[in-house]
């Protein structure tokens, strides 16, 4: 019967790490209904960027408050891994405190633990005011509708709870006080348990430790269905995310090679094509639903943290336009989400369910509404970029549908016809020389 | 004066077998629009004062196919940029100034890879590259200790992260540079890109330009500095909008210092 707890604990380990890997393989999946995207160049800028960006945590503190915090929460999860570590060794051999042998060094970790432990708990509780009680404006857009909400809260008070457990778990252990080595916060909670009994004293602290285990399996797990997904995917987004300057928009390889056809005198138009040749138009240009999308895109939209960050940049919604570049993450991986339950139904093959990105989630006129000017993009504290997105699906309504706002269309003859976008005669583009 | 203006094509120059320092790239706004047209001739008669031996494509330039490229039509754009190319490759272009963000920014980015390998340089980049050769003197003149605000373009600032050189510019007419609320990375767009120039914005509280206007009229300058001509179209409606044309100008940086030396 000893074994008892270490057999319990060796089952919820492998049941939370078990449904997570289950969650992610259909992550990858999912991501990977995109198309392929070539993003093999440049290995030590992308490094360098991750290190930076995701590792270095550098764009979070261009908002200086909510960067401090962050950052204290972010430093707080990582280092207080090697506590869980801990825990988990003791959970499965059936230890108590095994790192304790270590000597002094033990204090000061602990110590640490519980310093980082303390400031998250503020931290996220300064979160949870601005959202709620002093409403940051970028956290009740429209698109912050009930779940997103409620996401974010339940994260602050998951956190919350888990370090209320792990100081109380500190607090109650009293051979761990007794060292008076490292109980730099918890001693001044120890006092709140004075008068209990040995056992109780005991019977809490194992609670503790036991809720507070369990509470990060069950956290992890609930990652897949939430915004904190970034805690994860924030490193292969900033990776893969783009090297070129914000300015330069991909050219479509399919229309490059209509074009040269097109443009060269010495091509038979109606020539069959060679044996072999594959033939590379693709079957739609542009997006209209996110299968169109490259990977790198879904992929970034997962990882959005609807920190909201481009949108309160975004000059079109700032100007009370519907067009909000993080609804457009968010639309995209809920269709995606969508996209992957209608296959996991269906066998393993996606039916078609009258659905698609365009319209039924993103509507033409929020994508119309962009200016192109990439403050979304410069905004992102994880290098997702919106503006490719609402490109690829701008492509689609033009080059599928031919349904460009009639003054894009004017325009769009006049290049044609001018070689400027106003009807004016290309012979007389030299004519401010003399006036 | 506009007599005195020498703008060579490059038909003349070949013609002539002999090749120019630099081709600089009108655009249509800078070729067809009344108030960029003045951008167009302020930044010659620079070239003409600093004896720049540069050429203009003339009748043979063509929209670069930015407007049709970011609103979805990329089949334009390539018709567009593959033609441009066949032209300047044919005239051996090695070097590029451009007055426009957005032509600097497609010829610069988007060609490459269509075959278009050149180096492209914005009006200001080019302007400080003339002055720290000696080759331009910049005086205060009539904009000595004036409040300039300069309005970031997008294509130039965000997209391509030139924040310095038109500063540099404004800063050697001893004028007073002031900083919006929004400045350098974290600019606000005027409103008129990704094709939003040719069209009705959509419904909102207000427009782009207005909010950016109101931005730049907040630190009280005398002079809201522009280096795109869109840009300067978007914030001369502001300013107009807002009833403040008797006090603020709106002006190109190389209008500024072409001014500042009564060319």
């Amino acid at each position: 019967m000893d074994y008892l707890p270490n057999i319990i604990f060796a089952i919820a380990l492998i049941l939370g790490l078990g449904f997570f890997a289950k969650n992610v393989k259909k992550l990858k999946r999912n991501i990977m209904l995109g198309h392929d995207v070539d993003v093999s160049d440049n290995k030590s800028q992308r490094w360098k960027n991750m290190a930076m960006i995701a590792l270095g945590q550098s764009k979070m503190v261009r908002r200086p408050i909510a960067g401090f915090l962050h950052v204290i929460v972010y430093v707080g999860f990582v280092i207080i891994n090697i506590e869980v570590l801990e825990i988990i060794i003791d959970g499965l051999l059936g230890t108590h405190r095994v790192f304790s042998s270590i000597g002094p060094l033990y204090g000061i970790l602990i110590g640490a633990f519980e310093i980082l432990a303390l400031l998250v708990f503020v931290s996220v509780v300064l979160f949870w005011i601005r959202r709620n009680v002093i409403k940051l404006q970028r956290f009740w857009k429209s698109e912050m509708t009930s779940w997103p909400k409620n996401d974010a809260n339940f994260i602050l008070y998951f956190e919350m709870v888990l370090m209320t457990l792990f100081l109380v778990m500190n607090a109650t252990d009293t051979n761990f006080q007794d060292l008076n080595s490292g109980n730099i916060v918890s001693q001044f909670i120890a006092p709140w348990f004075d008068g209990f009994s040995e056992t109780v004293l005991h019977t809490i602290e194992r609670a503790a430790w036991w809720i507070h285990i369990l509470g990060i399996l069950v956290f992890l797990n609930y990652l897949y269905y939430s915004k904190h997904l970034h805690i994860l995917l924030a490193f292969p987004n900033t990776y893969y995310g783009r090297l070129k300057p914000k300015g330069a928009l991909n050219n479509l390889e399919a229309v490059t090679a209509e074009v040269k056809m097109m443009m060269d005198p010495n091509i038979d138009p109606f020539a069959a094509p060679e044996e072999g040749v594959e033939d590379d138009v693709p079957a739609k240009f542009g997006a209209s639903d996110v299968q169109d999308l490259n990977w790198v895109q879904l992929l970034s939209a997962y990882t959005c943290t609807e920190c909201g960050r481009c949108t309160s940049e975004c000059p079109a919604n700032q100007t009370g336009k519907k067009l909000s570049p993080r609804k457009i993450m968010m639309d995209t991986r809920d269709r995606l989400e969508e996209v992957g339950k209608n296959i996991d139904a269906n066998n393993g093959e996606f039916k078609e369910d009258g659905k698609q990105l365009l319209d039924t989630y993103i509507t033409r006129e929020e994508l119309w509404a962009c200016t192109s000017c990439n403050a979304c993009v410069e905004a992102c504290p994880v290098s997702i970029d919106p503006l490719s997105i609402i490109i690829d699906m701008r492509r689609y309504l033009v080059m599928e549908q031919s349904a460009a706002p009639v003054e894009l269309n004017n325009m769009m003859t006049n290049i044609e016809n001018n070689g400027a976008p106003w009807p004016y005669n290309q012979m007389d583009r030299l004519n401010w020389k003399n006036e | 004066m506009s007599e005195l203006l020498k703008v060579p094509t490059m038909a003349e120059y070949m013609a002539q077998g002999k090749q120019p320092e630099v081709l600089f790239w009108v655009g249509c706004a800078g070729s067809f629009d009344d108030r960029a047209k003045k951008i167009t001739k302020a930044f010659v008669k620079l070239l003409n004062k600093a004896n720049v031996e540069f050429a203009v494509l003339g009748t043979e330039e063509s929209c670069t196919g930015d407007p049709a490229k970011r609103s979805g039509n990329e089949f334009l754009f390539q018709m567009q940029a593959v033609t441009n190319i066949e032209v300047m490759n044919a005239y051996e272009i090695k070097k590029i100034v451009t007055a426009c963000p957005h032509c600097f920014n497609t010829i610069k980015n988007e060609y490459p890879e269509l075959g278009g390998n050149y180096e492209v340089m914005h009006h200001t980049q080019f302007l400080k590259t003339l002055l720290d050769d000696g080759r331009l003197t910049i005086e205060g003149g009539k904009y000595k200790g004036k409040r300039i605000t300069f309005h970031d373009p997008c294509y130039l600032g965000r997209a391509n992260n030139v924040y310095e050189a038109p500063r540099e510019l404004i800063q050697k007419l001893e004028a007073e540079l002031v900083e919006m609320k929004n400045c350098k990375r974290n600019g606000l767009c005027c409103g008129a890109g990704g094709a939003q120039m040719f069209k009705e914005p959509e419904k909102g509280d207000k427009d782009v330009n207005i909010e950016r206007t109101e931005q730049a009229l907040e630190v009280k300058p005398d002079i809201i500095a522009a280096g795109c001509p869109f840009c300067n179209t978007m914030m001369t409606d502001g300013v107009k909008v807002k009833e403040q044309e008797g006090d603020v100008q709106v002006m190109d940086v190389a209008e500024l210092i072409a001014n500042a030396q009564d060319l």
